[in-house]
Formats: C-alpha cells, sequence, structure tokens
C-alpha cells in the first residue's frame, strides 16, 4: 500500500484526497516514515513521524489546494525555529526567527515541511560534494553524486522520500541534479518567486524552483511560490499567473538547437549526445518542428559566470563574522583574530576560493578587466538569447555535458566540475526560465551503468506556462518509465 | 589553492577574446521599476528574537571580543 502511495504524482494524490479515496494525513505520514528511512543523505532534518493532526482526522479537511501534502525543502531556505545551515558548518545549529517567503506560501496553500535538504555549501557546487555534512549519493548509483547544488532534493525526489520539492538555481542548481537523478526541474525566470529568506549566494541570479515527478508537479508548485512579494523588491511575480498544463501536442511549436550548448559543448559524452538526438527524433516525429540555431556568446557563459557569482559571493557571504549568528571560533582573541579563526574554521575549501575570486574580481585595478567584462558577456549573451527567440519558441539543449559522475571523480579538479553547468549557466545569466525533464538513459564515456539524461528546454522570460505546457507534451512523447535498479513498486 | 585558482582564471580570461566595445554592462536582466512603500511606522523585529542565534549577546547587544584585546 504505502510502497504504491510513494509513486503518485503530487496531482494524482491531490485528486484522491479530493475524491475521498485518500487520506490526507496517510499520505503525508507515509512520506514522514520515508525520509526518515533516508538511506542517500538527502537530508539534513527531518519532520518527526507522523505529522501532528489537524482537523477532523478524518484527513479531507487540510487547507486547499495542497491538502497537507509534504514538501522537502533545500536546506537554503529559512524556516522558523528549524535549523537552517545551507549545507555550511558557519551556520550549525541556526534557527531563523523567520520563514522563507517561498515556504509560507507553500504552507499557506496547504503543504506541510517534510524536511530540509542537503545541499553544496551555500549552492556552490554541482555534486553535493561541498556540503558540511557530507554528500548526498544518487539513487541510481550510490557510488556517484546526484548533482547539485539542490542534490538532496532531486535525490530525495527520485528515491521517493519526498513527493516533490524545491530548490534554488544559480547556475543550473535545480536543472543539473534533477537531469543526473531523473526527475524535473525548473528553474523560473528570474523574479518569478521571492527571494526573501533564501540564504543569498548570488543576488543577481538566485531563483528558487520545484523538483518534481513530473511537469503538472511542477506547475502546481510553481503555481504556489511565484508572486510579488513586499520583502524581495527585485520579485515581481508571473503576470496571469501558471496555468497547468494540457498540451497535447506538438504541432506548430518551433524548437532551436543551439549548436554551441548540443553538438559543439565541451565535454558532451557520446551516450549524452545520443540520447538528446533521439529525443529530437521524437520531437520532430510528434510534428514539433527543429532546427539548428546559434548562440553565439554562450561559450564564454561559464566565463562570465565564474566572475560574477563569485563576486556577488564574496559580498553576500561578509555577513558570516560569528556577531549575529552561526559559528564563532572563541578563544583569548581581538575581534580581527575572531572574524579570521570563525570564517577558516566555518567556510569549505569551495567557498574560500569563491571569496577569493571574487574579491579579485572586484579589486581596484582588475575590477573593469574581470566584472566589467562578464557583465558586458552577459549583456551579449541576453542578446543572442532574444534573437535566437524571434525564430523560435523554445530553445532545446542537453542539461547536462554528462550523467551523473562517480563521488570524488572531479573534487580535486574545480574547473571539472563547473564544466556540470556548461550547458544551463547561459540561461541563468541571461535570467531566463528552463526547465529539465528526464530523456532517456545513457552510459558514461568509459561504459558503466545506464543513468538518466535530462532535456532542458528554455523559453522567454515570463512565459513559464506556454514552457510548462511545451514540456508537459514532450514529456508524454517521451513517455520515460524507467526506474532505478531495486526500485519502484 | 593558488595553482586552482590560476587555472580558473586562466579559463576566466577566454574573455578577452570577445569584442565588447561600445556594449553596455548588464547588472541586472529583469527590467524594474522602483517599489516604495508608505512610510509608516510599524514594529520592527522583537530584540530578544534577533539576539537568540548569536553566539555572545549581552545587554540586549551583541557581544564581541574586543579590537584591542
Amino acid at each position: 500500500m504505502s510502497a504504491e502511495l510513494l509513486e503518485l504524482t503530487v496531482g494524482e494524490a491531490l485528486r484522491r484526497i479530493d475524491g475521498g479515496e485518500l487520506s490526507a494525513d496517510e499520505y503525508a505520514d507515509a512520506y514522514a516514515e520515508a525520509a526518515a528511512e533516508d538511506e542517500l543523505n538527502a537530508y539534513l532534518w527531518t519532520r518527526e513521524s507522523p505529522f501532528a493532526r489537524e482537523g477532523d482526522g478524518t484527513g479531507r479537511t487540510e487547507e486547499p489546494p495542497l491538502r497537507g501534502a509534504p514538501v522537502a525543502v533545500k536546506d537554503l531556505f529559512c524556516a522558523e525555529g528549524i535549523e537552517t545551515t545551507a549545507g555550511s558548518r558557519i551556520l550549525e545549529g541556526y534557527r531563523p526567527p523567520y520563514t522563507a517567503t517561498a515556504v509560507r506560501r507553500l504552507e499557506e496553500a496547504g503543504a506541510r515541511l517534510l524536511g530540509k535538504t542537503n545541499m553544496d555549501e551555500f549552492g556552490m557546487g554541482s555534486s553535493t560534494e561541498n556540503s558540511g555534512y557530507g554528500p548526498a549519493l544518487n539513487p541510481w548509483d550510490r557510488t556517484r553524486v546526484p548533482g547539485g547544488s539542490s542534490g538532496g532534493s532531486a535525490a530525495a525526489v527520485r528515491d521517493r522520500t519526498a513527493p516533490w520539492a524545491i530548490g534554488t538555481d544559480t547556475g543550473g542548481s535545480i536543472r543539473q541534479p534533477a537531469a543526473l537523478c531523473g526527475v524535473v526541474g525548473l528553474k523560473p525566470t528570474y523574479g518569478a518567486i521571492s527571494r526573501y529568506g533564501m540564504i543569498a549566494f548570488a543576488s543577481s541570479l538566485d531563483q528558487c524552483g520545484p523538483l518534481t515527478r513530473d511537469v503538472t508537479d511542477a506547475a502546481l508548485l510553481l503555481r504556489a511560490m511565484e508572486g510579488r512579494d513586499g520583502c524581495d523588491s527585485t520579485s515581481v511575480g508571473i503576470a496571469g499567473g501558471i496555468e497547468l498544463p494540457t498540451r497535447e501536442g506538438l504541432e506548430g511549436l518551433r524548437f532551436g538547437v543551439p549548436r554551441e550548448l548540443s553538438a559543439e559543448a565541451e565535454g558532451m559524452e557520446a551516450g549524452v549526445a545520443a540520447t538528446f538526438e533521439r529525443a529530437l527524433s521524437t520531437i520532430r516525429d510528434l510534428g514539433g518542428e527543429v532546427d539548428e540555431c546559434a548562440l553565439p556568446h554562450s561559450a564564454h557563459g561559464l566565463s562570465a559566470y565564474y566572475v560574477l557569482a563569485p563576486a556577488e559571493a564574496s559580498a553576500n557571504l561578509a555577513r558570516y563574522d560569528g556577531v549575529r549568528y552561526g559559528l564563532r571560533a572563541d578563544g583569548e582573541v581581538e575581534l580581527g583574530a575572531m572574524y579570521e579563526r570563525t570564517r577558516s574554521r566555518g567556510f569549505g575549501a569551495e567557498v574560500k576560493r569563491r571569496i577569493m575570486l571574487g574579491t579579485y574580481a572586484l579589486s581596484s585595478g582588475y575590477y573593469e578587466a574581470y566584472y566589467g567584462r562578464a557583465q558586458r558577456v552577459r549583456t551579449r549573451i541576453a542578446a543572442d538569447f532574444a534573437s535566437a527567440f524571434e525564430r523560435f519558441d523554445y530553445l532545446l539543449t542537453p542539461t547536462s555535458p554528462t550523467v551523473a559522475f562517480e563521488l570524488g571523480a572531479r573534487s580535486d579538479n574545480p574547473l571539472a566540475m563547473y564544466m556540470a553547468d556548461y550547458c544551463t549557466v547561459p540561461m541563468s545569466l541571461a535570467g531566463i526560465p528552463a526547465i529539465s525533464i528526464p530523456c532517456g538513459l545513457a552510459e558514461p564515456d568509459g561504459g558503466g551503468p545506464e543513468l538518466p539524461v535530462g532535456l532542458q528546454i528554455a523559453a522567454p522570460a515570463f512565459t513559464e506556462s506556454g514552457l510548462l505546457d511545451a514540456a508537459y507534451a514532450v514529456e508524454r512523447a517521451l513517455g520515460l518509465t524507467a526506474t532505478p535498479p531495486g526500485a519502484g513498486p | 589553492m593558488s595553482g586552482e585558482l590560476s587555472g580558473i582564471l586562466d579559463h576566466v580570461e577566454r574573455m578577452n577574446e570577445l569584442d565588447l566595445d561600445g556594449v553596455q554592462p548588464t547588472s541586472h536582466v529583469v527590467e524594474l521599476e522602483n517599489v516604495l512603500r508608505a512610510d509608516e511606522p510599524r514594529p520592527s523585529w522583537p530584540r530578544d528574537e534577533v539576539l537568540e542565534p548569536a553566539p555572545d549577546a549581552a545587554e540586549g547587544a551583541f557581544q564581541v571580543p574586543s579590537p584591542q584585546a
């Protein structure tokens, strides 16, 4: 019973709850139990099982529209009174006095917080190995990474220890782990969802979004979270709200395939390229128009990103000084030494690396050569997308150049780790929405088990309803049913 | 660490291949209007709650080691 329950999409579970066939409490408790038994280190904190009872006990009175459905939340989101670490030792034990707007909106829509998921420290990483609390593992192969930085959220959704989850994406941190774990991950347009209470990494790029079983569930979560918020002056919401996807066919849709982010992308594995090509054929067979296009500056996306994101991070992370919250490395020292000891002990290697890169890129004499130049590349990348969208409704790329790699394979080579976001960073720089949906399985280069491949679909800013509709039609066309070895009912 | 940082900077410097003369810098991708709220007094966070997560607090304030210690 419980195993079958855990296979339902949330959309289907809500239908059954509304129809009286399923108790909301039974549904939520099945997940509280599953999350407590998580074997992938996907969670840093889970709700005690069972959930506290609300309503009259029939389980049908939970607040609509989400009816008490549990949701896993990346540990980057503040939740009042619940430990929130952003995957960092420097925030160990921190209990925020307030709840992030995205989480509060989900609760107001009737969702219940199931747990806080593991992540790369402050969102900096593509494997969850930069977590201060040990890496999360890939549900398809526990010797491999789930991707990152929202790796715990992606792993929990695929491992059926969460029905759905939210994460954050700065350069690919929702889409890449979704691809590596075989789930759906959506990065909405910058400004669609409030960043209030989302611990800051790179403020001009950070955006919250859903990780789910299917496209309809992603639409349900986005619909509940999007909107303007007085606590985040950069939040604007999505005009007209979000329509749930219904599109059946692909006729009349024009898909562009940017060669720089597909066939010509650096480090693209043969298996990923072949799976992507098969997905394109399917889309063509079902009436979609597919044509090659160019995003000439996108090959420089990673370069610009690794100036802009560390620069913003170096300013944002200055707040961790051992004074107001989190760790203080004490001792008989003066103030300056206290700051130094606290940061040396509290931050991991990747965070230190990025703070140094960022302060260097912003320093007098280098500012124009690095930061100024990167901002101009960003302008060019956004212009490339704008001109591609004059010819095409959507752009298609593989989400990541590789399938899930082995734990430790890239830990000693930061640049190799950064390449995991080669295909996702350009959309982040342009601020546009993009979704990753599972499109098949492929062997890694050099052989090994078949692992999930993600198809990324990008759209113009604030056209999420259309993007979800197209993704829904593609999802149905691809009709994937593969499950991890040993999983499933 | 210095070798890693040099490697990253070498990669980043590939941007120098591009001709960016006359290109405007982008700091924010979405066009925004200034958002103003009414200038009305309202309660702020209770001091005790804000001091609660601090490693050290005393007399309603954050306490830090002396800069001259």
